[in-house]
């Protein structure tokens, strides 16, 4: 600090205007920092090529790309793919499909968290609380193929033990994993058994939070648990609520595609095919990249605006928004 | 909670019925758990008859064996260790100097960067685009595929930028910056030996999301010598392929017992389940802090 002081002082000017010296402290505190630049660097340069690459990749949506003339190269074309697909007779399947498997997700599967984490907070801590806390957590970890290898196994029509139990109970079972009535179902709730747990976490901090003395004053004033949940644990988590709430609307169309994939098969197509799964397979397979670019993009455009509105939203009736 | 008050009537009953809820929430998640490690070690007849429902009956190690034998399984193995390795300490040596610099408000340029991996998060190019970018880079079936694409998570940055903003006093560093210290030494000798913690939380968010992922493997590997864990998995789990090696013939005593080649597979999938699940759910209790750890300095709103 000092050295800079003593640094500046010769080089002054007769008249120092403003905004010279305003530069000449910026630059100072840009070159002092030079070693933060260097830090910052591998991670600019991952997101510029590996995030805004594909993003400059997005003009092959209006283009008939060929690969060997290269992005740049193609030939420009407009709308004509978006145009197709929505003219397309899968259009509203597709959207009929992601939407409807993402609202099911989100009214089943956000509120609990929230309900087990007040639960949670009820209870001393004690082993039993560790206890289920350690238990619910543990399938977050486990992976996406080996949830839907589980599904599959538990689900089989001749072995799986969820239709022994089915079928224990007197009832005929269905056809879960063929049925496209059940996808969905099938879908949502083995994403609640095994996120539910972990997703207590974010509330539990929230909850931790709230000042020990308003319970106590309440507790003073006569109000019983159901109340003080109502009226000290609900509001105290209501920003961390809205802003996953906010997060969850921005990925609507952006369901979890990986386990659709997996769980996907041609008897159960007409209910599981959604637009992501289908970027990839006419992308990736089909290999009809300008097509496939245009679908994700709607998808994606979709998802941003969603967002802002949703954020938006947010913004004029509470306190809470992203930004 | 306070606990000197006694509690009412009507607040008795409520923590009966959230005890009983919590029961609830436990057996759930439990039951699909010690399901399968009954099923692993079960005679594979009683278990698709639906006879062993939660303890294991008529014990045989025949699944292992068969999982051991594998060398498919083994060298997924080997390759999911070597990408979750170099990966995690790729993803470490973006993320940390990173969240690091960003963490600096006397760093110029703070608001642009983080800006700028901010879009990322709710905007990208999407699959086909990304895809044709690792393509011309060269990278298809090459381990490099699996680990520049997610170098690195905007969110974690957020959670390891928010941890050092916490933790490490601004004092601290203007007084080394006083006595001389450049910033690659004080990120060095000082920051770093100050954040274990959250070098540990990045490294299991990232190495347990290396260890799961199968869909970058599934589009760029063409090849099944490279195949990570997780690909084998799908192979023998869910479009339910497993090679002769699996579901040959057996010899000794189990021979008469696994005389059906579906029992032998579904034996071998309960075992390999397990195999490839345990590494990450075995070390998790121990862990278990830490991941909440990052989950907690991640939801302070950064």
């Amino acid at each position: 600090m000092q050295q800079d002081v003593q640094a500046a002082l010769p080089n002054s000017m007769p008249d120092p205007s403003v905004p010279v010296q305003k530069k000449r402290t910026l630059w100072r505190r840009i070159t002092r920092n030079w070693e933060l630049y260097l830090f910052i660097a591998p991670a600019f340069f991952y997101f510029l090529i590996f995030h805004y690459g594909p993003m400059y990749g997005i003009q092959i949506a209006f283009k008939n790309f060929i690969p060997t003339m290269g992005i740049t190269g193609s030939p420009w074309v407009g709308f004509e793919h978006f145009v197709r697909f929505f003219d397309s007779y899968y259009f509203w399947d597709l959207l009929w499909n992601t939407l409807s498997i993402s609202l099911y997700e989100l009214a089943v599967g956000f509120p609990l968290p929230i309900i087990l984490a007040l639960a949670f907070n009820e209870v001393k801590d004690s082993f039993f609380k560790r206890t289920v806390q350690t238990v619910t957590y543990a399938p977050h970890f486990i992976s996406v193929v080996v949830m839907s290898g589980m599904i599959i196994t538990f689900l089989s029509p001749s072995s799986g033990i969820i239709v022994h139990m089915i079928q224990f109970l007197g009832f005929d079972a269905p056809q879960f994993l063929t049925d496209p009535a059940w996808f969905k179902t099938v879908y949502v709730l083995s994403g609640v058994w095994q996120s539910t747990g972990w997703g207590t976490i974010i509330y539990l901090a929230a909850l931790s939070a709230v000042d020990p003395q308003l319970h106590e004053a309440a507790i003073v004033d006569g109000a019983s648990r159901w109340r003080r949940i109502m009226h000290i644990n609900i509001p105290a988590i209501v920003p961390t609520i809205t802003i996953l709430l906010i997060l969850n609307m921005g990925s609507i169309l952006g369901v979890g595609f990986e386990k659709i994939l997996l769980l996907q098969n041609p008897l159960n197509m007409e209910a599981s095919d959604v637009i992501s799964t289908f970027v990839y397979r006419s992308g990736l397979l089909d290999a009809q990249y300008s097509f496939s670019t245009a679908v994700g993009l709607f998808n994606s455009v979709v998802n941003a605006i969603l967002l802002i509105v949703v954020n938006q939203i947010a913004r004029r009736t509470s306190e809470n928004s992203l930004w | 909670m306070p606990s000197a008050v006694k509690e009412s009537r009507g607040d008795r009953w409520f923590l009966l019925f959230n005890y009983m809820y919590l029961l609830f929430a436990l057996v759930i998640v439990l039951y699909p758990l010690v399901y399968i490690i009954s099923a692993s070690i079960s005679d594979p007849r009683y278990v698709s008859s639906g006879e062993m429902w939660l303890l294991p009956k008529g014990i045989t190690f025949e699944g292992y064996a068969r999982v051991f034998e594998n060398s498919k399984i083994w060298t997924g193995y080997k390759n999911t260790i070597i990408y979750a390795l170099v990966g995690t300490a790729v993803n470490l040596l973006v993320t940390m100097p990173a969240a690091y610099a960003l963490s600096r408000k006397d760093f110029v340029g703070r608001g642009f960067f983080m800006g700028m991996f901010l879009v990322t998060m709710f905007f990208g190019g999407g699959l086909v685009p990304s895809y044709l970018l690792v393509k011309d880079l060269g990278m298809v079936n090459s381990m490099w595929a699996l680990i520049l694409p997610g170098a690195a998570s905007i969110w974690n940055i957020i959670v390891a930028r928010t941890f050092f903003q916490s933790t490490i006093p601004r004092e601290l560093q203007e007084a080394a910056h006083i006595d001389g210290c450049t910033n690659l030494r004080l990120f060095m000798k000082i920051v770093l030996p100050l954040s274990l913690p959250i070098i540990a939380v990045m490294a299991l968010f990232y190495g347990v999301g290396h260890w799961n992922s199968y869909f970058s493997a599934m589009i760029y590997l063409n090849e099944e010598a490279k195949y990570p864990l997780q690909m084998i998995l799908r192979q023998i789990l869910v479009l339910q392929e497993m090679g002769s090696e699996m579901t040959g013939p057996v010899s000794g005593e189990v021979a008469q017992a696994l005389a059906n080649k579906a029992d032998v597979a579904a034996l071998v999938k309960y075992a390999v389940i397990i195999v490839s699940t345990l590494p990450v759910i075995a070390v998790y209790p121990f862990l278990q802090r830490y991941f909440v750890q990052g989950v907690m300095i991640g939801s302070v709103k950064g």
